[in-house]
Parts: C-alpha cells; sequence; structure tokens
C-alpha cells in the first residue's frame, strides 16, 4: 500500500515524465528524421515531446511548483507571518559566541591554518594513498598523495566520499549485546570464559572471518592468532573479490602472482570486458594518468584502446574501438584471438560467440578479431591486454598467454606477488565457513568488518546459518548496525579508517601506514585491536600493534627516524614488490563451463556508487550520477536498446527476474551500447538496515547470485511485472541545447582529421568589441583565472564530482529532489552518445561554471547578488540573493543550482564538523554555483602577498583539478603566457562552449581525439 | 450637502503630510537601531570567565600583541592564547589571586577557560588577519585602544560599510608595517611627523599613498570585489 501511494506521488511529482518513450514510435521518429550527431539520452535521440519540452524549461518540471505536503492555502498562511517578521531580519541580532582556546597549543597548530596528514584508503585489500586535510584535528578533505606512484595526486570517488562515511550519523556508536549497550570492559568479560575453554581444544571452535586483508601487521597478527590456537581457522570473504584473477594466475603459472600494467609504455590496449579506468580497479588512479598522458595528440605518440565489454562502462566510452559482447563470449573472443598466431595458414578459424542465432555483430566481431590481432602483432612488446575480474580463470590465463607471446612481459606487463595476504579462493572459503557452522563446529566466530549477512551469494543461505545454528558467540566488529550485526549477540563498534592506526598494500606492494586523524568518535575499535584480544594481548592499541609490527620488520636504533619518514611520506620505502619472472605452463586452457549460449544472460557488477554496499549510506555517492547512465539512488536492470523493443519493454518498466528459483522484481533502463541477449545488474543496493541514506533504496540482487556463478550466468527469465518505477537519472537535465536545434557541446575527430584541420573545434567568434556590456581591461589585471578541461584525458570517473562535493560543502538533496531536478552539484560530467544506438561511441564533458567575461546572469540579477571580481570570476553573494532564479533562467549553460529547500543539515553535530570552514554553508532560497574554488585562490593570493610575490603556476589548484586521475583540467592565470593553461588554450583543438553567444567563457574545452584503427574505420 | 466639516480638509492634509514624516522618522529609527550597539555590541563589554584586563597588560606591562595573538601574522585567525601563555607568569606571580582561578583550574584539569568572542563577524564574512597585518593595517585602527580597556569590547561596529570605509581608501589608515604593533602610534602631522625610507611625513594622505604603493596594494576595485570578503 505504501508503496503504491510511493509511487502515485512519484508519478504527482514528476507529471511530465510520466510516458517514457516508446521505442517503436522512437524508432520510427529516428528513420523519419535526421536526429542530432551527438545526444544524451534515448529521448533525446528522437526528439521526442518530453524532451523538447525539458528544453525550453530552466528546471524539469516540477522543480519549481511547491509540492509538499503543506497545501497551497497553509503556505499563504505561513508566508503572510513571515512577511510581517520579512522586515525585522535586517535587525537580526547576533547571539554571544563561545571561543575556545586550548589548555597547552600543540607546537605545530596555527589556528587557521589546516594541516595535512598522509595516510590510505583500503577497498578490496587495496590501499589508495592520500592526504587529508585537518583543521584543528578535523578532517575535512581527502586529496591524493602527489608523491605516491600509486597516487600521483589523484583519488578516486570512493576514497574522496569516505570522509562523509567516518561523519556519518548513522554509524554504530556503542557496543551492543543482543541490542542492549555494553562496555568494551563488558565485552571482554564476556570473551574471556569461551576463550579460556577454547584453549583447551587448541581453538577448534573458533573461526575468524575478514574482508580481504593486505595489511602485513594484521595478517600477521590473524597468524598468529592461529599459531596460539592451531585448531582455529581464518575465512576471507568479500562479494566483490579478485577469485578468478588469481586462479587464472595459477591456471597459466601455477602460482598465484599479482599483474601490473605500465600503460604510459603501451601503444596498443585490448581490454577484455576491463573497466581499468574507474573506482574499484586495483591501481586504477595510476592506470588513469599513465593512460591520459599517452592521449595526447600533440605530443605524437598516442595510444589505441579496444574494449570488448559485457556492459556500457566509462573505459568503452573512451575506446577508440568498442565491441559489445555477452560476457560469456568474451572468452571466445580470447581464444579466437589467440588462435591468430597458432594458426600457420592464410585462413585463421574463429569460433565466434556461442549464441549464433542472436548474434548480431558478427561482422563487427570478425573484424575486430582480426585488426586487434593484427595492431598487436605489429605493437609487440608495446602492447597489453587486460582481463575484468569478473571474467572466468581461462580469460585471464590466456591474456598472460598472449601478453607473453606478444613480448610484453617486462615491458608493459608485471608479475608481483599477490597484495592480498591470503590469498584463498574466497567463495571456497565461505562456503567451507557455512558448512562448519552447519556441522555445528563452530563455538566463536568473529567477523571483523564486512556483511556478509546482506551480501553472501544465496545459494551458501550464510544469513540463514548464522541465524539458526546457535552459534554460542557471534563477534560482529562493523561501522554499522547491519544486517549481519543484527543476527550476531556481539556487535563492536568499528572505528574508522581515519580514526585507527593500522597499515596497508598498494597494487604495487607499496605499504601505507594508515594513520589516524581524529580520536574515534565513538569510542570505536580497529580489528587490530580485537585481534590482539584473540592473540592474548588485552589492551594493546592499534598503535602498539601497527608500531610493534614495523619495529619487528625495522629493528636498530633509527627506528624512530623510520617511523616518522614512513609516516611523513605516507609509504614505507622499500616495501614496493620485487618484480617476479613467472613461466608459463601451457598455452591451452581449459574452457569454462557454458550452460546454455542462448539463453540471456545476467551479469552481476560491483556498482560504480555503492560499490558491494558498504558505501550505501553515503549520500555523495548514492547521489553520484553513475557513469554512463547517470542514475542516482537505484541499481535498475540494464537492458539493451534491441532487445528492450523485442520484449516491448521501455526504460522504468518493472520486470520480474527469475533465476534459480530466486525471483527479484526491479525497473529495467535501456542503457545504449549494452549487448544483446544479456541484462547487467549492480550489487550493492536494496539495504534492510544500511541508514537514513542507504536503507530501501534500489533492489537487492544478492539473491540472484550463486556461489558457483558469481559474476555472470544465462538463464535468467525476464517477465514484465506491470507498473512503472520513477527512477531518478539526471541525463538530459540541464541540457544545452536550444529549440532552434543542438549545437555540439562535445567536439571530436580522429586523429588524421586532426591533423588535416587542427582548428577543427573552433567556431567563429563574434568580435570582442560586438557586446553591449562595458568592456573590463581583464588583461591589465596581475591575475585571470581561466581552465581548460582536456576531454581526451578526462575518463568520466566522477571523481572531480565529489571532490568539489567535499570542498564546497554541497548538500546531498535526496531521490525525489533529483526526479525533479534539484540536484545541487556545482560540477556535472555529461555523458554523450553518437552514432548507433547499440554500439554508440561515448563521450564525457565536465562542466563546472564557464566564468564567462560576458556573464548573462550577472545582468538579470536585480539585486546584484552575482556580480564580475576584477579577475574575471563570476561571484555569487550568497547574503545578497533572494532567490528569483534570473540568473539560472539565463544561464545558457544551465551550471547554476538553487537551494529550493533547506537541502542542508544544520542540526547534525557530526556534518557540522565535517564542513570546510573556508566555505560558507547555503541557507533555502539561496543560488549558488562553482566559484572556481574563490577560497582556494584568496588563501594563495594572500600567501603570496604576504611573501612579496606572485602566484606561481601549479601552486594553486581548484579542488576539482587537484584530485583529477587523469589530469585533465587545468586551471592559471591566463594572463601569464607561460602558464600551463595558457599554454592548452593556445593549442589548435581548444574551444568555447556556445561560444558563438559570445559569453567569452574562461573555462574552455580540449576536444577529443579519437586514434582509430584504419583498417575498422572504412 | 457636505458630509464633512471643513476642517478636515487640513487635518487630511496635515496628516498625509505628516505620515511622510513618520515613516522617514519610523525608518531612520530602524536604521539607528541597526547601526546602535545593541545589535552591533559595538563598546558593549562582554561577560567573560577571568575579568582579564587590556589595560593593565598592554598599556601597564607592555606585553607585544602577539605574546598571546600568536597567529595574527601567519593566519585568518590571531589567535586565543592557551591557558598555558596564562600560567607562564601566573605560575609565578598571583598565584593566589581568586580572580584567576578559573585559569587555574583549566590548567589543572586540562579543561579549556570558555571566552566569549568579542569581535565576532557573521559567518558568511571571511576576515584575514595576516594580510591586513602585512599590509600596514595597525591594531588598533580597527580593535581601537585596547590598551586602555581594562574590559575588552570591540571598537568598531564591524558591519560592512566600516569595512568598506578602509577598503575604498585605504590610504587614509596606512602605516609603516613596524608600527603596526605599535598601541601609541600617531598618524602624521606636522607636529609629529613619520619618518620613512629616509623621508618624513607630516601628513596622512601623502604617507598612505607611498605605503599603497610600497606595499603593493591592489587597486580599490579588486579590494571591493565581493570575493574578496564572500565565498
Amino acid at each position: 500500500m505504501e508503496e503504491q501511494n510511493n509511487k502515485q506521488h512519484r508519478e504527482e511529482v514528476c507529471p511530465g515524465k510520466k510516458d517514457k518513450l516508446d521505442l517503436q514510435t522512437a524508432r520510427a521518429q529516428i528513420a523519419g528524421t535526421k536526429g542530432p550527431e551527438y545526444w544524451r539520452s534515448l529521448e533525446e535521440l528522437a526528439g521526442s515531446a518530453e524532451f523538447q519540452e525539458m528544453m525550453h524549461r530552466e528546471f524539469p518540471k516540477g522543480a519549481s511548483e511547491w509540492l509538499d505536503s503543506v497545501s497551497r492555502r497553509g503556505f499563504l498562511k505561513l508566508m503572510g507571518a513571515s512577511l510581517a517578521m520579512a522586515g525585522m531580519t535586517a535587525c537580526t541580532k547576533q547571539p554571544l559566541e563561545p571561543i575556545v582556546p586550548y589548555v597547552r597549543q600543540p607546537e605545530a597548530v596555527i589556528p587557521g591554518v589546516p594541516m595535512f596528514y598522509a595516510t590510505a584508503f583500503t577497498l578490496g585489500g587495496y590501499a589508495s594513498p592520500i592526504l587529508v586535510e585537518s583543521h584543528l584535528y578535523r578532517p575535512t578533505k581527502i586529496e591524493g598523495n602527489a608523491q605516491h606512484p600509486a597516487s600521483l595526486g589523484g583519488t578516486d570517488v570512493f576514497a574522496q566520499a569516505s570522509i562523509l562515511g567516518m561523519y556519518d550519523p548513522d554509524r554504530s556508536q556503542t557496543i551492543a549485546y543482543l541490542g542492549d549497550v555494553r562496555t568494551w570492559g563488558g565485552f571482554l568479560e564476556a570473551l574471556r570464559g569461551p576463550l579460556n575453554a577454547q584453549k583447551a581444544v587448541q581453538g577448534a571452535g573458533i573461526r575468524i572471518l575478514t574482508r580481504t586483508v593486505s595489511s602485513p601487521a594484521l595478517a600477521d597478527q590473524l597468524r598468529s592468532v592461529l599459531k596460539l590456537y592451531p585448531q582455529a581457522k581464518w575465512h576471507v570473504y568479500e562479494p566483490v573479490n579478485r577469485d578468478n584473477v588469481l586462479e587464472g594466475a595459477k591456471m597459466a603459472f601455477g602460482q598465484p602472482v599479482e599483474t601490473q600494467y605500465k600503460l604510459e609504455n603501451a601503444d596498443v590496449i585490448v581490454s577484455l570486458d576491463a573497466d581499468f579506468l574507474y573506482a574499484g580497479f586495483p591501481g586504477s588512479t595510476r592506470y588513469i594518468r599513465d593512460f591520459a598522458q599517452r592521449r595526447n595528440p600533440d605530443a605524437g605518440n598516442m595510444n589505441r584502446l579496444y574494449v570488448i565489454e559485457s556492459t556500457m562502462s566509462s573505459t568503452g566510452a573512451k575506446s577508440d574501438h568498442r565491441l559489445p559482447l555477452r560476457a560469456v563470449d568474451i572468452e571466445i573472443f580470447a581464444r579466437d584471438l589467440q588462435r591468430q598466431w597458432q594458426s600457420k595458414g592464410d585462413v585463421i578459424a574463429v569460433e565466434g560467440p556461442g549464441s549464433q542465432a542472436t548474434w548480431a555483430l558478427k561482422h563487427e566481431y570478425l573484424e575486430m578479431v582480426s585488426s586487434v590481432a593484427g595492431d598487436l602483432k605489429s605493437h609487440s612488446g608495446s602492447s597489453v591486454i587486460i582481463v575484468g575480474d569478473h571474467q572466468p580463470p581461462a580469460v585471464h590465463a590466456l591474456a598472460h598467454a598472449i601478453n607473453q607471446t606478444l613480448g610484453n612481459v617486462g615491458k608493459t606487463v608485471f608479475y608481483t606477488d599477490p597484495v592480498d595476504a591470503n590469498p584463498v579462493d574466497q567463495f571456497d572459503s565461505l562456503k567451507d565457513l557455512v558448512t562448519d557452522m552447519r556441522a555445528g563446529k563452530v563455538d566463536m566466530l568473529f567477523i571483523l568488518g564486512g556483511n556478509p549477512a546482506y551480501d553472501a551469494p544465496a545459494d551458501l543461505g550464510f544469513a540463514d546459518a548464522l541465524k539458526n545454528t546457535n552459534i554460542p558467540m557471534r563477534v560482529h566488529l562493523g561501522l554499522y548496525q547491519d544486517e549481519t550485526a543484527e543476527l550476531c549477540q556481539w556487535h563492536v563498534n568499528e572505528a574508522h579508517y581515519l580514526e585507527s592506526w593500522g597499515d596497508s598494500r598498494a597494487y604495487d606492494g607499496t605499504v601505507s601506514i594508515v594513520q589516524p586523524l581524529i580520536a574515534p568518535l565513538y569510542g570505536g575499535k580497529s580489528a587490530y585491536e580485537l585481534t590482539a584480544l584473540l592473540a592474548g594481548q588485552a589492551e594493546a592499541t592499534g598503535h602498539e600493534v601497527v608500531q610493534g609490527y614495523w619495529k619487528k620488520q625495522h629493528p636498530g636504533a633509527d627506528f624512530d627516524a623510520f617511523w616518522r619518514k614512513s609516516l611523513h611520506d605516507g609509504w614505507i620505502d622499500g616495501t614496493t614488490f620485487a618484480l617476479k619472472s613467472v613461466s608459463l605452463k601451457s598455452a591451452a586452457f581449459t574452457p569454462s563451463p557454458v550452460n546454455d549460449a542462448k539463453a540471456i544472460e545476467i551479469n552481476f557488477r560491483r556498482d560504480p556508487c555503492v560499490y558491494d554496499g558498504c558505501f550505501s549510506n553515503n549520500g555523495w555517492l548514492q547521489e553520484l550520477p553513475k557513469p554512463m547512465s547517470k542514475m542516482t539512488w537505484d541499481n535498475p536492470v540494464l537492458i539493451g536498446p534491441a532487445m528492450a523493443t523485442r520484449m516491448g519493454l521501455k526504460s522504468e518498466d518493472l520486470v520480474h527476474l527469475e533465476l534459480n528459483g530466486k525471483k527479484v522484481t526491479a525497473p529495467i533502463w535501456i542503457q545504449a551500447g549494452h549487448p544483446d541477449n544479456s541484462v547487467t545488474v549492480f550489487l550493492g543496493y536494496g539495504r534492510k538496515r544500511a541508514g537514513r541514506a542507504g536503507t530501501g533504496a534500489g533492489f537487492d540482487m544478492y539473491p540472484l547470485r550463486g556461489s558457483s556463478t558469481p559474476w555472470f550466468t544465462s538463464g535468467v527469465n525476464i517477465t514484465k511485472a506491470g507498473g512503472t518505477y520513477k527512477l531518478a537519472t539526471t541525463q538530459g537535465y540541464q541540457t544545452m541545447d536550444t529549440p532552434e536545434g543542438s549545437r555540439p557541446q562535445v567536439r571530436s575527430a580522429s586523429l588524421d582529421e586532426y591533423r588535416k584541420e587542427p582548428g577543427f573545434a573552433r567556431e567563429e567568434q563574434s568580435p570582442a568589441e560586438l557586446t553591449l556590456y562595458k568592456p573590463y581591461p581583464y588583461d591589465k589585471e596581475l591575475y585571470a583565472w581561466g581552465m581548460a578541461i582536456d576531454l581526451n584525458a578526462c575518463v568520466g570517473c566522477n571523481n572531480c564530482m565529489v571532490a568539489c562535493q567535499s570542498e564546497n560543502n554541497i548538500a546531498v538533496v535526496g531521490k525525489e529532489q533529483v526526479v525533479i531536478g534539484r540536484h545541487m552539484h556545482w560540477l556535472r560530467v555529461d555523458a554523450y552518445y553518437q552514432g548507433d544506438r547499440d554500439n554508440p561511441k561515448a563521450y564525457f564533458q565536465p562542466v563546472p561554471c564557464m566564468q564567462c567575461e560576458n556573464a548573462p546572469c550577472e545582468v538579470v540579477c536585480p539585486v546584484g547578488a552575482t556580480v564580475h571580481s576584477t579577475e574575471g570570476l563570476n561571484d555569487m553573494v550568497y547574503n545578497r540573493c533572494v532567490g528569483t532564479r534570473y540568473c539560472s533562467n539565463n544561464c545558457p549553460y544551465k551550471v547554476r543550482r538553487f537551494n529550493f529547500l533547506l537541502f542542508q543539515d544544520w542540526e547534525t553535530p557530526q556534518l557540522k564538523m565535517m564542513r570546510n570552514p573556508d566555505v560558507t554553508v547555503r541557507s533555502r532560497g539561496v543560488m549558488e554555483k562553482c566559484t572556481y574554488c574563490i577560497q582556494r585562490i584568496t588563501q594563495h593570493r594572500i600567501d603570496s602577498e604576504r611573501e612579496n610575490r606572485t602566484i606561481q603556476d601549479g601552486e594553486l589548484q581548484t579542488a576539482c583539478q587537484q584530485s583529477c586521475p587523469a589530469d585533465a583540467i587545468t586551471f592559471g592565470n591566463i594572463n601569464d603566457p607561460n602558464s600551463r593553461v595558457s599554454k592548452l588554450k593556445a593549442i589548435p583543438r581548444n574551444y568555447g562552449l556556445l561560444a558563438d553567444l559570445n559569453t567569452r567563457p574562461r573555462t574552455t574545452y580540449l576536444a577529443e581525439i579519437r586514434n582509430p584503427n584504419p583498417e575498422l574505420e572504412s | 450637502m457636505q458630509i464633512f466639516h471643513r476642517s478636515t480638509n487640513t487635518i487630511s492634509r496635515a496628516t498625509i503630510y505628516g505620515a511622510v514624516f513618520l515613516v522617514s522618522a519610523l525608518l531612520w529609527a530602524l536604521l539607528e537601531l541597526q547601526r546602535s550597539p545593541y545589535i552591533t555590541y559595538a563598546k558593549v563589554v562582554r561577560p567573560q570567565p577571568v575579568p582579564f584586563s587590556h589595560q593593565h597588560h598592554v598599556g601597564g606591562l607592555g606585553i607585544d600583541c602577539r605574546y598571546c595573538h600568536t597567529s595574527v601574522e601567519k593566519s585568518s585567525f590571531a589567535g586565543i592564547p592557551p591557558t598555558k601563555t596564562c600560567m607562564n607568569c601566573h605560575s609565578q606571580i598571583w598565584t593566589g589571586a581568586p580572580l584567576l582561578e578559573p585559569v587555574r583550574e583549566s590548567f589543572r584539569t586540562g579543561k579549556s577557560l570558555v571566552w566569549t568572542r568579542v569581535n565576532d563577524l557573521p559567518d558568511f564574512v571571511y576576515f584575514d588577519h595576516s594580510i591586513h597585518v602585512n599590509k600596514g593595517v595597525g591594531c588598533n585602527t580597527c580593535h581601537g585602544p585596547v590598551d586602555q580597556m581594562p574590559l575588552m569590547f570591540n571598537y568598531a561596529s564591524l558591519q560592512m560599510e566600516w569595512c568598506l570605509d578602509c577598503h575604498r581608501a585605504p590610504e587614509k589608515n596606512l602605516r609603516p608595517r613596524d608600527q603596526v604593533f605599535n598601541m601609541r602610534y600617531e598618524q602624521p602631522s606636522s607636529d609629529k611627523p613619520v619618518v620613512l625610507d629616509g623621508k618624513v611625513y607630516t601628513d596622512q594622505l601623502s604617507l598612505g599613498s607611498d605605503l599603497v604603493k610600497k606595499y603593493k596594494l591592489r587597486t580599490v576595485t579588486d579590494i571591493t570585489s565581493c570575493s574578496t570578503c564572500h565565498r
């Protein structure tokens, strides 16, 4: 009933979008007319009425309407009262404020000047080295560690948003026993007896379940626990794991090795379903930088990227050639590729995808195999094949074999020991645990982090075993009182990584010390501290454990210096893994079992925003539009356009997915470029105990996931469930098109075209004097700030959006508000598609405020709340703004965002601590937009003037620029002809967005240049 | 037929005429109220846990501003001294004074003293001490004769018009950098000239204009841009 109401409410909320585009009509429309060259949504491609209407509006329909439960009449009453008071607001008396100094001020602290500490964020066992900005010991912002080779200053969305995770008010705040509050002492007391009893049986009843552990100290601790209790067992499980990678390495080399790539040496990159340019792929931050550096058409050694993938990804969008292929067929592609070397004759047999019946892309497939092989052959030693983590072991083994054949090993491909300290098969490990639980062998179960009751494969029945096997002592250590905590008697609130000591390995093996930025907000304990307890050191702190371990590794008098240097730099010298040389056992591998090649395939993927569900309660990530669909707050079933047409489905239609007797009902979303006869679902949604942001968002896909086929399987049955479900996607919002027709906002050419006509992207600009504005001599100023965004480097990883949100205190608005277009992101990353719906090219374009010199927003503001500074910035003065929204209406780029409601949380104390003290927290009724990080500009200007110098090029970086892993954003002084931004703006492919309007934008773009294979282009 | 007496004409004229004055007077009163110490707290002493006297410490003992406000030259925030700074002296002198008990208690227990903020700008204003001090704005230009204040109060209204008075004509207030922390500094006059780089100044405007150049102040248009203080 409630669901029904919700649905109805959502329909009311967004009446304009009620009728989703019907693909049949769309197809007819497309056939009849010539659509735009570049498009963002399928509605736009078809030129549907809804899209036309949206274009005419400043905000989507409904954004400016009063839709909340207060009636119009009630609202008027309220307004009457507030009008009467309005006159008095100018006379607001500031309350007296306390000011609290230190008792003994630490020496290094200068109040008002932030400090930066090096630490590391760990996901899936892999460390992302970061620097954390700290204001009076309050962490506020995460930056990349520019000196660490795994970061080079870049971060990813998960690391960037983890600061909100620490301040999350829904985190578990106490130790609990059966839901009642307990103390640490009480927990110790309860543990003592059973632990002593285990000593007699050598710990036969003890089971420890961790997530992937790369921490040397924790691994050492766990091993010493196993030494103390020889019969105890350490199980490892994480739903998004690398079992297949390690298994593939074992298949090829007989030992589990980690593969690293040096993409700066690669001229040709072939991705077999590897989304290596997005967060979550180990080393992605570094790979993005190396990839982007080789995408510079002006440097003359551009690489070429082929992507063969089973769902549209941002890596696929960056490719020069992309082939959508069902996940099961990628192994066949890999075998066909390998065959190109083995065959002696001229005619090389091609196996082709198993699902020939529905194989629409046969021609493309054959062409792709031969041209990829051709390109690889001519680039022996300077090419690389990368395989996605979810591909079966055989594909990984095949890639190892081909890389070996090509002589890439030692040049672009390197092998090391695994980063994972306990590289077991994690699904098997969990299966063993469940078996033991059911057999009654487990007396004490310690779940150190993770949420297996929610994210274990359905067929293992972990949650059921946990609930019903009567294990006398079940202990859960976690950040949240989640689904697993509910089924354990004891719950210990975990300290966040920003609150505790630890260590962790980056993708190349380099160890970073994780140091706390703040004392645990709720007195939480870390896995190190809990494990120390099991190892018999009752009161060991995380600091003692970690430092103690490294003291053993680095004995000697200089330990203090070593420790201080390691903490300062963010890594420990000499811990990078030595490269390993391994030899191939055989080049022929047993093919993976295939169920039914013709049946519909279902892909399970980690979510680009909430990962496996561990970031469910992170509002920044929930509201972050996913790279390709721009979906927020939900995980619809992705389906290709051709398949949707065949099944008569429209986006937002609810369907039943049935697999192995399990059924999930979820809406679908038509994703251009998705392979036919296959659907993709994302894990991590449908949480029941996540917190205020995560609980109830999206649909739980884990029930469909089996432990033997965790990543994809065929045979899913899809039936229309009837009804629709409102999805909140920002794709198509904030469109810059005009009713007269679309102007290409994103511009691209092939390398050859670019060489022939370098200035292709530029359009005729109106002469500067052709304006009614009074020109201001910006060129006479010391500084004129400008930005250049290289579309060629941008990989659409969304990191800039989260960095901006964190730096500028941008509010989260919630799903219903996103549906009506009230999201607040100052910086958006637009995705454009081009060409065939079934296999389009795709482009990304980050759009911040253009800081127009002739800003259309300024002249229409009746209260002078947006005005120009002498350095050319379009200033926004919040305290003057009265919320007419004329400026937004007049902004051709649609970058202004309006606080329709009080989106900021002004009450929660934790969130107050998190905010950047250098940026105003905006209230209701105020317009806001990108400021080019004016707080950073001002700070650097003050610092430089105090030191009697000018701001040096490169020292001042905006938040989006600083953490961009691709180095795609360059900001600086355009009055200095030698600055990097001036040089970039002088490159012929630099163009201004809607430059024909003579707005003279300070933000400009470097057009995208692709490097297609001439063989495939014809 | 005449309903109203003729005298009502006069009354109505007087009323209409009077209303103009009445409304103006009301508006004037509101504006004055808004600028009054009732709203701005200007020259109003605020309650503090310890009746600390700047007059005694600065005027009497001659302690430099920076002994306590340590970060004034480096940070946006001048800094409030930690209890330790008080105890540097007060562990030796006035060790038993009952007035200082809260200070000793803070030092004993490790719990901070909670002062009431005196110079409190609205939260959307981002003021930076370091740059003002560096460009030759004296402490007492804004804070007033602190060395004569037994109990602390804010000297100026701290309203935007007051900030702009100086940002629109900085030459009116600048002084040589070495005089910034001098509480007894007086602007140059023919009686008390100021010597800078060997040049003798007898009026503030010529000194100020030369300092604007010497200290490379940004132009008035620059420093009256909104984003100078608001972000």
